[in-house]
């Protein structure tokens, strides 16, 4: 029963990396951004999700409605800006341009916020659970983030197979020249990817501060890494691989806490290296590696 | 303009230098595209063909020169402006996209459309085949098949001028035949087309006007009819009498001496 146990709070952690993997697999899948801020946005979403509770007063489970228009905002600015102009330039200088926009937000929220831990204060919320047998203890927040995850890749699904700016972002992705051609501005649908994977990014940044803990630094640390490893350990380009992915990671996670509390991330690396060596194409992709 | 046939031209291009580089693709290249006609680019590989219908697309920035529509200079506008103004490309290679169903591959040709005669049931009218298949991937379809597509995509925008980058290219003969063949219902639907092709005779049957370029110049143009093999073969290879002298046709004044293919009187013209 332990083990079931260990699987399903896998399974519910996995919901949380899928989220925080989805924004990122999208940038690189459509405009080969390598979004090393990545984790960084996600803590900067639960900074100012405190702020605006401590303003607005809105209950703190709410401040998503807030948040995630305001990185979709700054997603799509930032994209048509910094990184298409590095994007210009090339590919190499999209990595280098992430890299200093992480090192400038980090040390931003070091310098104004202390470094200092904080969490998201939802009240009980945070801890009420239910039980399934006696070994099993399913927290409500986990289930409720679990299911945002698949609700969210649901939406992002049909988004992008049903609807006519889905099809421009595929478009895109495949051929940016040849959308130019068809009349598209991929410019403006680039900013669209982005507003899309900053909105999804600041609602994982903003379930993982409920959930526990964050400073100035947990989002390279931490959640940039996680992400990179759901991503590929699920395989580019797919979503429902980065479910899978991000639920195969959590579950690693679990079952290396079993043995110590010091195994948890470390059993999530194995798995991610393994991946790497067996299967590098990701577990879901059909594609054969480059 | 003043235009001995009286009425601007619908494209003009003027005096158009491009460099890739530290390589000059085109030297002046002047050109102008009456209404209705077809007019062909032939030349050898690495001419500047595909580069003269990039730049018009808006993919290059010109060093010099100028491009207008209608009278009004597009040089600056991006390529979807372009589109959206009506200017179309059918870009060498096909360039579908391999992950959207043909269907999606038409639809993306709407994005910035004027309004106009195509729409996705002329185009499924035109290419009977495609209605059935609407929902196969892009990277399933023959070559032919995506070159047919690829041209419903861009008729979708409907475009005043049509550009047609080596249709024939990796194509079966009897295929690329067929799709010439289109071309007549093309302009009868109001189209101007401007196509490069390196297969010489295809280019001879549709068009009514002829340019051949040859590293960046055009060095000889004409009616098909008024043109003889050895003339286009000189200018074809830089041999012979005729050429080197490295002028560009003066601005506009090739099409506008042409009037309609086999009208009288139009001498074979060796810019």
């Amino acid at each position: 029963m332990i083990w079931v146990n260990t699987v399903v709070q896998g399974i519910l952690l996995g919901g949380l990396y899928a989220l925080f993997a989805c924004g990122l697999s999208l940038m690189f899948g459509v405009m080969n951004v390598i979004n090393l801020a990545h984790g960084d946005l996600a803590v900067s979403a639960a900074y100012i999700a405190i702020g605006v509770v401590a303003v607005t007063h809105v209950p703190a489970a709410l401040s998503f409605l807030i948040v995630v228009p305001i990185f979709a905002v700054i997603g799509y600015v930032v994209q048509r800006t910094l990184f298409q102009a590095a994007l210009n330039r090339s590919v190499l200088t999209t990595l280098l341009v992430t890299f200093g926009l992480s090192v400038v937000i980090e040390n931003g929220l070091q310098q104004y916020l202390s470094a200092n831990s904080h969490s998201i204060d939802i009240g009980s919320l945070v801890s009420d659970s239910f039980g399934i047998g006696s070994q099993i203890t399913i927290a409500y927040l986990d289930l409720v983030v679990l299911m945002v995850a698949v609700v969210v890749l649901l939406g992002l699904q049909y988004f992008l197979s049903s609807t006519a700016n889905g099809r421009l972002i595929r478009a895109v992705a495949d051929d940016p020249e040849a959308a130019q051609l068809s009349g598209v501005s991929y410019r403006h649908v680039f900013g669209l990817a982005a507003a899309i994977a900053f909105g999804t990014v600041a609602l994982a940044g903003l379930a993982s501060g409920m959930m526990s803990q964050f400073g100035p630094t947990t989002g390279t640390d931490t959640l940039l890494l996680y992400a990179f490893e759901a991503v590929v350990i699920g395989g580019l380009g797919s979503l429902w691989g980065t479910l899978a992915g991000g639920i195969l990671l959590g579950v690693a996670q679990q079952i290396g806490a079993q043995f110590s509390a010091a195994d948890q991330v470390l059993a999530g690396q194995l798995l991610f290296l393994a991946i790497l060596v067996l299967r590098p194409q990701g577990i879901t992709s059909r594609r054969e590696p480059a | 303009m003043s235009e001995l046939t009286g009425g601007p031209p619908l494209l003009q291009v003027r005096r158009l230098s491009v460099h890739h580089g530290q390589l000059q693709a085109l030297r002046g290249v002047s050109l102008s595209l009456p209404a209705g006609n077809v007019q062909a680019m032939i030349g050898a590989n690495g001419a500047g063909k595909s580069t003269l219908l990039r730049t018009i697309a808006g993919l290059h920035r010109p060093t010099a020169g100028s491009i207008l529509l209608d009278g009004s200079d597009l040089s600056r506008m991006r390529p979807e402006r372009r589109v959206a103004a009506g200017i179309a490309l059918v870009p060498e290679g096909r360039r579908l996209f391999p992950s959207l169903t043909l269907q999606e591959n038409l639809l993306v040709g709407r994005t910035s459309a004027r309004p106009g005669p195509w729409n996705l049931d002329r185009v499924y009218d035109l290419f009977g085949w495609m209605r059935d298949r609407r929902s196969q991937h892009a990277a399933q379809l023959s070559g032919g098949e995506q070159q047919a597509v690829a041209i419903g995509r861009a008729l979708l925008s409907n475009p005043r001028v049509l550009l047609l980058d080596e249709l024939s290219l990796g194509l079966a003969p009897v295929v690329v035949r067929r799709i010439y063949d289109l071309l007549p219902q093309l302009i009868a639907s109001g189209l101007t087309i401007l196509l490069v092709e390196q297969d010489v005779s295809q280019a001879m049957r549709v068009a009514s006007w002829v340019h051949c370029l040859l590293e960046g110049r055009i060095t000889l143009a004409g009616a098909p009819a008024d043109l003889t093999p050895a003339q286009i073969e000189g200018a074809y290879f830089g041999i012979g009498t005729g050429n080197g002298n490295g002028n560009g046709a003066p601005d506009g004044t090739t099409a506008a001496a042409s009037g309609r293919p086999g009208s009288e009187g139009t001498p074979g013209a060796i810019a």
